[in-house]
């Protein structure tokens, strides 16, 4: 069984890469046969990260080494209790997902759907990869396959303005994927490694010039997913892409492979202590700390239901890496928590607007008064999403702030439970109106009973039920509390006894 | 076994002159005259390239018998199988896709394209394995001679621009020649191996440094460094398609290799580098070179002329390997010599395609042929990733090679050239990509009628589906599959080949 | 002293001087058929190098003789001659493929100007 562990990573990223070349093939005819390539490489990709859980809160490092290329490079995949809770929630979502997907497909009728299902499973193959990668050269081939990967999928509709943005995000992508291969020839020729160490295998003694180059190099290219300020602008414009693909890869997949970057940043290149040491702690932390407020601020003006989602999504990613930066267990903790729960309840929005948008056309924020009528399992799962991203207890997104608050009252650095604080109340204003408004006002639009498809509606019940869980049972839905605990652990020493 | 040395070269110029005097009476049996030739050197390589590394042993072999020094001595070695290997290679696949496309765009002229193509092999092989300091001279122009005639049929500026190529290429053949001449009356041998060892008494001897510097100077013309690559746009774009598609691949890369040969086995370690400036002198023409040639690719209309400025950059990418003079570094430019033929050849061979089937050579015409041969695109977007240097094709890998290598020197500014020409190589060939991939709402049908080249229906009937026959789509099928399994396994060539060559570099 | 310094080497300076003016003549001419003149200058200059190079005073051609016997500094090194020999054939092929594209740019541009030439090509293009 262990033996089989450890190919398990390498089946995982293939699973999602034999169904990239399976789809165009079966082709646009035979699209029921195409739609079971997806769910079967979901399905057993799925499997086969579940499966190995138990075994790396055992403390099990499940893993292999590929190929290498010179002494300390080579593709190398390792799983480690960071890489595995986020490839966990990607390719739990990735299920749903794709059902979600037919059904919004359909519902639209988009052209070249061949293409669309195939370059998102290439995506999720390229996320768990980087999940798994032993080292900074495994993780920034997969990221920067993820950046092209996601680029057929944001010139989706083929309008001038698709191409136009997808300029944008080329020449974002490019550039982070440029800096970190950049940063990664620094290191491996100052170090002669590249294998990423809980704790970090950077030090001091290599001077600042070097360190801080290297920082703000690798900063640059997970910043520009991650969507920290000022390099959020084409995070926004890639919601032209249809909504399956801002769900999944721009509320999850994408811009986690950003965050979680930063996890490896700090955790597992640096360490916390000589990131906080040379202040780079400080000046990440104050980026994400405006992002945070001034993302919330611009989201409350848009009108358009994905770009107020997506500046809420660019407001959140910050949570995650303030919380990183903020440096204390406590603070890590919820950070590594929050993306999950960030996810499940940004996901649950996503696929409430999407559905919203196929089924009446409608996709501002002005258009859905009195929509609840018409559809109340969706409006419901979408205050779900709202409350929780504000931080109400039950949902998923109490637990993860509050440790993030704990986190940095422990540091002494009480400003930034302000920002949580203020931003939550943000975060309240502009998505709760939604909700009220939806079943308060009465419109003569919404009169009757008249749901999306039910290939959309299980899959938002799914994640609403996913959110509320996470809130109610954190450690309940696939461990996730525990490997956020064994993230923290093994980067700072620090064990939670108890939890929550 | 030890004859491998002497086929390589024997058997292409034999199928050369064959193929000459046949070609003359039937054009397809010179066709396979040459084709077979090519084929034999190439499964010979491949022998050698197998062979070398088992055995980690070169294989010498004394030409006419006569013992070396006296005698011209050929010695495959792990570089000189490594280049072999890849120059017969791409003539393979070149002669496979030539015949259609000359018929449509030089028709006349193939009787004497396949013996030159044969030839040109012959000379950069020889150039490759060659162990003798003025035999590489004379494989030189050999290939130049056949360069000259290949280039020269094409559109109605390619006479021009072959003289003035042919000029630059005398005075870089000249240079080199007299190089040979102040190293031969100095050291007294013009045997490699021979003067490599006589030369670390005579280190301080003006002449042997200027001949260094001569030699050096000479093959930097060849190689088209900046700036003196001012000939390549022209040539390039008037050249016919499997024309420029076997000599942007390999020519310039085999006078490189010439320089990164001096360097290892012929001059001392630290010679290039801490006794004279050569070293450096090369690494900011090339850094120059990677400026200049991904800028002005980027306002080009003309597919070929486009492609030709990325080669005037990605030589650099060569010459900068060459520059840092470290082993990594040193890898990482030899690696690109592999990774940048097989692009630039796929390159080249997708426009011979995109104008047999369609006439078309300005990249504004191309919009939407996604639609109309999407195999080939397909095909297209893998070279441009491998172009940008996307993982996991070959040409990540030998950026990353050169940057560790750059940071290992201390090279910043070179380091930053690497890291910006990506991404300026980005913004010229996903702007392509964009066009080709973008519907064309109407225009399509008009577009299409105004601009079957000159195609006849006949002649499309082989094709695939609309595509380009198979005796074409092959070559770029197969450079496609290789442009990814180089960039897969390239930790392969870098055990086998790459480190073995570069350990004189460690001083051993 | 300076003159002694030319004197022992003025073959040496007449190779230089023959090298400067083939290099002039191919990169400051802007006809063509001159510079393919400069070429073939630049090239006699390289061969008479290599036999000056090999040139010995009072030594014979490299073919045994009763006469000179077995004593190799009575006879002039072969080598050179060789590689000049081979030189000079490359050369000449050259200068004919050389005079052959010059005679096609003829036929196909009405002139053997540079600048008229590229002219005539940017505004075809």
């Amino acid at each position: 069984m262990d033996g089989f562990l450890d190919l398990a990573p390498l089946l995982a990223i293939l699973a999602s890469a034999v169904a990239a070349v399976a789809v165009p093939l079966t082709g646009e005819k035979r699209r029921n046969l195409r739609e079971t390539w997806t769910v079967l490489a979901a399905v057993v990709k799925f499997s086969l990260i579940a499966m190995m859980i138990p075994g790396v809160l055992a403390g099990e490092r499940y893993g292999m080494d590929l190929l290498e290329i010179a002494p300390g490079i080579g593709l190398s995949l390792r799983v480690d209790p960071a890489g595995l809770l986020f490839a966990t929630s990607a390719s739990f979502l990735w299920i749903l997902t794709s059902f979600y997907a037919f059904g919004y497909m359909r519902g639209a009728n988009e052209a070249k759907q061949s293409r669309f299902f195939s370059m998102l499973a290439a995506c999720l193959s390229a996320t768990i990869g980087l999940c798994f990668s032993g080292n900074i050269l495994t993780f920034v081939i997969f990221y920067e396959i993820l950046s092209v990967a996601t680029y057929p999928l944001v010139i989706h509709s083929g309008s001038k303005k698709a191409y136009e943005i997808g300029r944008q995000y080329l020449i974002y992508a490019l550039t982070a994927g440029i800096a970190l291969v950049a940063g990664l020839a620094a290191i491996y020729a100052v170090t002669g490694t590249l294998d990423f160490q809980p704790g970090g295998f950077l030090d001091a003694e290599m001077g600042m010039p070097f360190l801080w180059t290297v920082f703000l190099l690798f900063a640059l290219g997970f910043g520009v997913k991650a969507g920290v300020m000022p390099l959020q602008s084409w995070l926004p414009n890639a919601m032209i892409a249809p909504t399956p693909v801002s769900a999944l890869l721009h509320a999850v997949a994408v811009v986690k492979a950003g965050v979680f970057g930063f996890v490896r940043l700090v955790g597992y290149i640096f360490g916390p202590e000589l990131f906080g040491a040379m202040g780079a702690a400080t000046f990440l932390a104050i980026l994400a700390a405006i992002t945070i407020l001034v993302a919330s601020l611009i989201a409350i003006t848009k009108d358009d239901l994905k770009a107020r989602l997506a500046y809420s999504t660019v407001g959140h990613l910050s949570y995650i890496v303030l919380g990183i930066a903020i440096l204390a267990p406590q603070a890590m903790l919820g950070a590594a928590f929050h993306m999950i729960t960030h996810a499940a309840m940004k996901i649950t929005l996503f696929f409430c607007a999407g559905a919203i948008y196929v089924h009446t056309g409608k996709k501002k924020v002005s258009q859905l008064d009195g929509i609840g009528r018409q559809m109340p399992l969706t409006m419901a799962a979408f205050g779900v999403g709202a409350v929780g991203l504000a931080g109400v207890p039950l949902v998923g997104g109490f637990v993860s702030k509050w440790y993030l608050g704990v986190g940095a009252l422990d540091a002494g650095l009480s400003i930034y439970l302000w920002v949580f604080l203020l931003s939550g109340l943000l975060n309240a204003a502009y998505l709760v109106p939604i909700v009220t408004r939806a079943f308060l006002r009465s419109s003569p639009d919404h009169t009757r009973f008249n749901e999306a498809s039910p290939l959309m509606v299980v899959p938002i019940t799914i994640t609403m039920l996913f959110a509320l869980l996470l809130g109610i049972h954190p450690d309940g839905v696939f461990r996730f509390f525990s490997l956020a605990e064994a993230i923290v652990a093994s980067v700072t020493g620090v064990t939670f006894t108890g939890g929550i | 076994m030890s004859q491998l040395p002497a086929l390589i070269p024997t058997t292409l110029i034999l199928a050369g002159l064959l193929s000459l005097l046949v070609g003359l009476r039937s054009l397809r049996a010179g066709h396979l005259i040459a084709l077979t030739g090519t084929v034999v050197s190439f499964l010979v390589s491949v022998i050698g390239l197998l062979e070398v590394p088992s055995s980690g042993q070169p294989i010498r072999y004394a030409l006419g018998g006569w013992i070396p020094p006296i005698g011209i001595e050929f010695v495959l070695d792990h570089l000189a199988a490594y280049m072999t290997t890849l120059v017969t290679g791409i003539g393979v696949l070149v002669l496979i896709y030539a015949p259609r496309s000359i018929r449509h765009e030089s028709p006349g002229k193939a009787a004497l394209t396949y013996p030159s193509m044969a030839l040109l092999v012959a000379g950069l092989a020889g150039m490759s394995i060659t162990g003798d300091l003025f035999n590489l001279y004379v494989f030189l122009e050999i290939a130049a001679l056949a360069a000259y005639a290949l280039l020269a049929t094409g559109r109605r500026g390619g006479a021009f621009a072959t003289l003035r190529y042919l000029l630059i290429g005398a005075v870089g053949g000249g240079f080199y020649l007299l190089g040979v001449g102040f190293i031969y009356f100095s050291v007294g041998s013009i045997n490699m191996a021979d003067v490599a060892a006589r030369l670390p008494e005579l280190l301080e001897s003006r002449s042997v440094i200027s001949g260094a510097v001569l030699m050096v100077l000479g093959l930097a013309l060849k190689m088209g460094l900046f700036p003196l690559h001012f000939w390549m746009p022209d040539v390039y774009t008037n050249a016919p398609s499997s024309s420029a598609a076997l000599i942007a691949p390999i020519m310039t890369k085999v006078s490189a290799y010439a320089i990164v040969r001096l360097m290892l086995d012929v001059f001392p370690p630290g010679f290039f580098t801490e006794a004279l400036p050569i070293a450096a002198t090369i690494g900011w023409m090339s850094a120059a070179g990677i400026l200049f040639g991904s800028i002005i690719a980027i306002g080009q209309q003309d597919y070929r002329r486009m492609l030709a400025y990325s080669s005037v950059g990605q030589i650099a990418y060569v010459g900068l390997g060459i520059a840092l003079a470290n082993p990594i570094g040193l890898i990482g430019g030899l690696l690109h010599i592999v990774n940048h033929a097989l692009m630039k050849g796929l390159l080249f061979l997708i426009g011979g395609a995109i104008q047999w089937r369609t006439g078309l050579v300005r990249i504004p015409d191309m919009v939407g042929l996604g639609k109309k041969m999407p195999w080939t695109m397909y095909a297209f977007v893998i070279a441009v990733l491998a172009m940008v240097g996307i993982p996991p094709t070959a040409g990540f890998f030998s950026k990353v090679y050169l940057m560790i290598g750059a940071v290992q020197a201390d090279a910043w500014v070179w380091f930053a050239v690497i890291v910006l020409s990506s991404l300026l190589s980005a913004i010229y060939f996903f702007r392509m990509v964009e066009f080709v991939f973008r519907d064309v709402e109407g225009a399509e049908e008009s577009a299409d009628d105004s601009a079957t080249g000159g195609v006849s229906a006949d002649e499309l009937r082989g094709a695939v589906a609309g595509e380009v026959p198979p005796s074409m789509f092959i070559p770029i099928a197969i450079l496609s599959a290789a442009v990814i399994l180089v960039g897969v396994f390239n930790f392969l060539i870098v055990r086998a080949l790459l480190e073995p060559a570069v350990a004189p570099l460690l001083g051993g | 002293m300076t003159i002694e310094f030319f004197a022992g080497r003025y073959p040496y300076i007449l190779i230089a001087v023959l090298l400067a003016i083939g290099l002039y003549g191919m990169t400051m001419k802007r006809n063509l058929l001159k510079k393919v003149i400069g070429m073939t200058i630049f090239q006699t200059a390289i061969y008479l190098f290599f036999i000056q190079g090999a040139f010995k005073q009072g030594a014979t051609i490299p073919v045994y003789t009763e006469e000179f016997g077995t004593d190799p500094t009575l006879y002039m090194n072969p080598l050179p001659q060789v590689i000049v020999l081979t030189a000079i054939v490359v050369g000449v092929a050259i200068t004919g493929v050389a005079l052959s594209l010059l005679l096609v740019t003829y036929r196909r541009f009405g002139s053997l100007d540079e600048e008229v030439i590229i002219q005539s090509m940017r505004e075809s293009a």
